[in-house]
């Protein structure tokens, strides 16, 4: 009976962080970008929250909207203001911006919100299921369900749709798209802002059940990125997949083993996997 | 230009050619976690520190019997002032080393005193030991650094065995008012601290015959501690103990309220479960939580209730625990320096060794100050504190409670 909870509680956390990966592994297979201010984006949306919800009383709703609207300018912002001009330089200095960006989010917020911890009531999203013995943590499985339809729906816009089918274009080939009609900026703020908006409602749903602090983009980030490096680089469906995998190892690890081995597993299968299959378990190369 | 240059030259020749204890002002520097997971404790500690040095370079009457209150500066050192010079170790310790070596080498500093984690104080105070600079710890309790025959270290609060001593005494007064603990389990970060405090908790159940059914170690910036509660929740310990940093702490009473597990008996050993943050942001979760204190605001008029008033003004909230003792380990630093009339550090060593300050002279709720060869406070004393409301309230022993105990443990119910 345990193991189904521990295996349940796997799932979950799995699909939260199958929700916080998903911009990351968008912007990683648009753009051949890596974007490390992805922590503190969902970092910026968790504040988003915070403040929606203590200044203007609003509830999940309003301040999930309000947070990927937020993040939706400041993806936008990111790619016109930063990424556009160093991508021109080398990998070191593309990496090293966004980097960067991620310091002066981070510090900003520091200096803003102070270092103190906040988080948001515990009954915002209802409180706990119980299926027959089986606790399940309701803002979790929201987290959980919107992080699947949020991947159905980033994968049928890059697949079904003619704004999917021009992003994919830039990212393939950016001179044939430009020869096209496909404005490769555009399109590529566009990718920017659809990763930030993703990012945004994830941040926004996880400070329903998780402390809110300027540096907890960096504990999450970590994960995010072995979420979309297992899953395949770019492969919306494959960081769903991946998150869940790592969200129920982890927790099978830590329940069976101890919590303090349960990162030596998720890695060390995390580098078995990237050594049999390179590119991911879903990326295509 | 010309005059200006002469005059900087003069003012260099006179601060040259003064004696080091005529110095206007003497540098002491502060290691803390003000970034990372730990800033909200580093910083709340940081500013109590500050406010120490504030009641040391001021005249403070109205706080007469705290050492170096009443008079402005060291009058020691012909009045000479504290600047603090306040390093950033990010919880991490060998950013904690190099720091430390920053503040000796580039701002020669004379005495150094932090640094909040026990993992971080261990390097840091090693650095400064083999430079010779004296180190004072007010908050670091794992036992191992006072163990190390360092010549230069002085650590002023109780460690890791008076608190382990204080939990098995408390819990077998729980058994002498009919709520027997026959089953422990410890829950502890892995780094110096945790497995410290954890060793001792350990050794002392042994002795008290007390079974422990359940010993996880974890990483404090772990992203989730539900495989704990659940293994927490299977065992059914009669008590728990948490020894925990901020971040984790919150996690473990949201994660416990959403696996619905409430223990009988939830002790937390100070730490994140003390940081202010956790106070507000989760005492609603933690309701008759147990935790260690050795700070109390006292009745209104007493010098400890002026200095939370003081440190009010500056944050809008009370003083809490951890940077009490932070402060209270300044306050010893600055004490002695004052008496050793000199800023050689051999002076400063003879004099913090020297060290015997009353009850009455510390701001805390220790027996006093006194150092033993290893430099560890023989007169440091700690009680137990319950989460009451928003607000930790004094419930043991008994002869300090300000209310009774509440049993069993309520959490968010």
């Amino acid at each position: 009976m345990v193991i189904v909870q521990v295996i349940t509680g796997g799932l979950l956390l799995g699909a939260v962080y199958a929700l916080f990966s998903s911009g990351l592994t968008l912007i990683w297979g648009m753009m051949n970008v890596v974007n490390f201010a992805h922590g503190d984006f969902v970092m910026i949306g968790m504040y988003v929250a915070f403040l929606i919800y203590t200044y203007l009383n609003g509830g999940p709703i309003e301040f999930v909207l309000a947070s990927a609207v937020v993040l939706f300018v400041l993806g936008v912002w990111s790619y016109t203001g930063l990424v556009r001009h160093v991508m021109s330089g080398t990998l070191l200095s593309q990496m090293l911006a966004t980097f960067g960006l991620a310091l002066v989010l981070r510090y900003a917020t520091f200096w803003i919100f102070s270092s103190n911890f906040r988080s948001l009531p515990e009954d915002l999203i209802g409180g706990t299921l119980n299926l027959g013995g089986i606790l399940i943590s309701m803002p979790k499985l929201v987290a959980g369900v919107v992080a699947i339809a949020l991947t159905l729906g980033l994968h049928g816009l890059l697949t079904r749709t003619a704004i999917g089918s021009q992003l994919l274009a830039v990212s393939e080939d950016r001179n044939a798209a430009m020869l096209m009609g496909i404005r490769p900026d555009r399109m590529q703020a566009l990718a920017w802002g659809l990763a930030g908006a993703g990012t945004g409602i994830a941040g926004a749903l996880i400070a329903t059940f998780y402390y809110i602090s300027p540096s907890v983009g960096e504990t999450l980030a970590l994960v995010a990125f072995v979420v979309v490096a297992l899953g395949g680089f770019g492969s919306v469906p494959g960081a769903l997949i991946a998150g869940l995998l790592i969200g129920v190892i982890q927790e099978l690890s830590a329940y069976l083993l101890g919590p303090v081995y349960k990162d030596v597993v998720v890695y060390a299968l995390f580098v078995a996997v990237l050594w049999i299959r390179p590119q991911g378990l879903f990326g295509k190369f | 230009m010309r005059k200006l240059v002469v005059l900087g030259a003069s003012l260099l020749a006179l601060g040259l050619g003064w004696d080091a204890s005529a110095q206007s002002t003497i540098k002491i520097g502060v290691l803390m976690p003000l970034t990372g997971n730990a800033a909200s404790a580093g910083n709340s500690s940081k500013i109590a520190v500050e406010l120490g040095a504030e009641i040391v370079n001021n005249a403070h009457p109205e706080l007469a019997p705290l050492p170096l209150a009443a008079t402005a500066g060291l009058p020691g050192l012909g009045g000479a002032k504290i600047e603090l010079v306040i390093a950033d170790h990010q919880g991490n310790p060998s950013v904690g080393q190099s720091q430390t070596l920053r503040l000796i080498t580039q701002e020669q500093v004379i005495a150094i005193t932090g640094s909040y984690h026990s993992s971080v104080t261990l390097t840091t105070s090693a650095t400064a030991e083999r430079y010779g600079i004296p180190f004072v710890n007010g908050e670091s309790v794992a036992a191992n650094l006072t163990e190390r025959g360092f010549k230069t270290f002085f650590r002023v609060t109780p460690l890791a065995s008076d608190f382990a001593k204080n939990y098995m005494d408390f819990m077998a007064d729980l058994g002498k008012a009919g709520h027997p603990v026959k089953t422990l389990a410890l829950v502890f970060e892995n780094t110096e601290y945790g497995t410290s405090v954890a060793d001792t908790v350990r050794t002392y159940a042994k002795e008290r015959g007390l079974n422990l059914v359940s010993d996880i170690a974890y990483s404090a910036n772990t992203t989730d501690v539900s495989s704990q509660v659940l293994q927490l929740k299977d065992k059914k310990p009669d008590a728990v103990i948490f020894i925990s940093y901020t971040s984790d702490a919150i996690l473990y009473v949201k994660t416990m309220k959403a696996l619905d597990y409430l223990p009988p008996v939830m002790i937390a050993d100070n730490a994140g479960f003390s940081d202010h943050s956790f106070i507000t942001s989760s005492a609603s979760l933690a309701q008759g939580l147990m935790n260690r204190s050795a700070w109390s605001i006292g009745k209104p008029g007493s010098v400890t209730y002026k200095v939370n008033e003081m440190f009010k003004a500056k944050t809008g909230r009370d003083l809490d625990d951890p940077s009490g003792r932070a402060m209270q380990g300044f306050l010893v630093l600055a004490e002695a320096l004052n008496r050793a009339g000199s800023t050689k550090p051999d002076a400063i060593l003879k004099a913090l060794s020297e060290t015997n300050l009353g009850p009455d002279q510390v701001m805390m709720g220790y027996k006093g100050v006194k150092f033993d060869a290893k430099g560890q406070n023989t007169l440091a004393a700690t009680y137990l504190i319950q989460m009451s409301g928003n607000k930790y309230v004094a419930v043991w022993p008994e002869k300090s409670a300000e209310k009774p105990i509440e049993w069993p443990y309520k959490g968010w119910k």
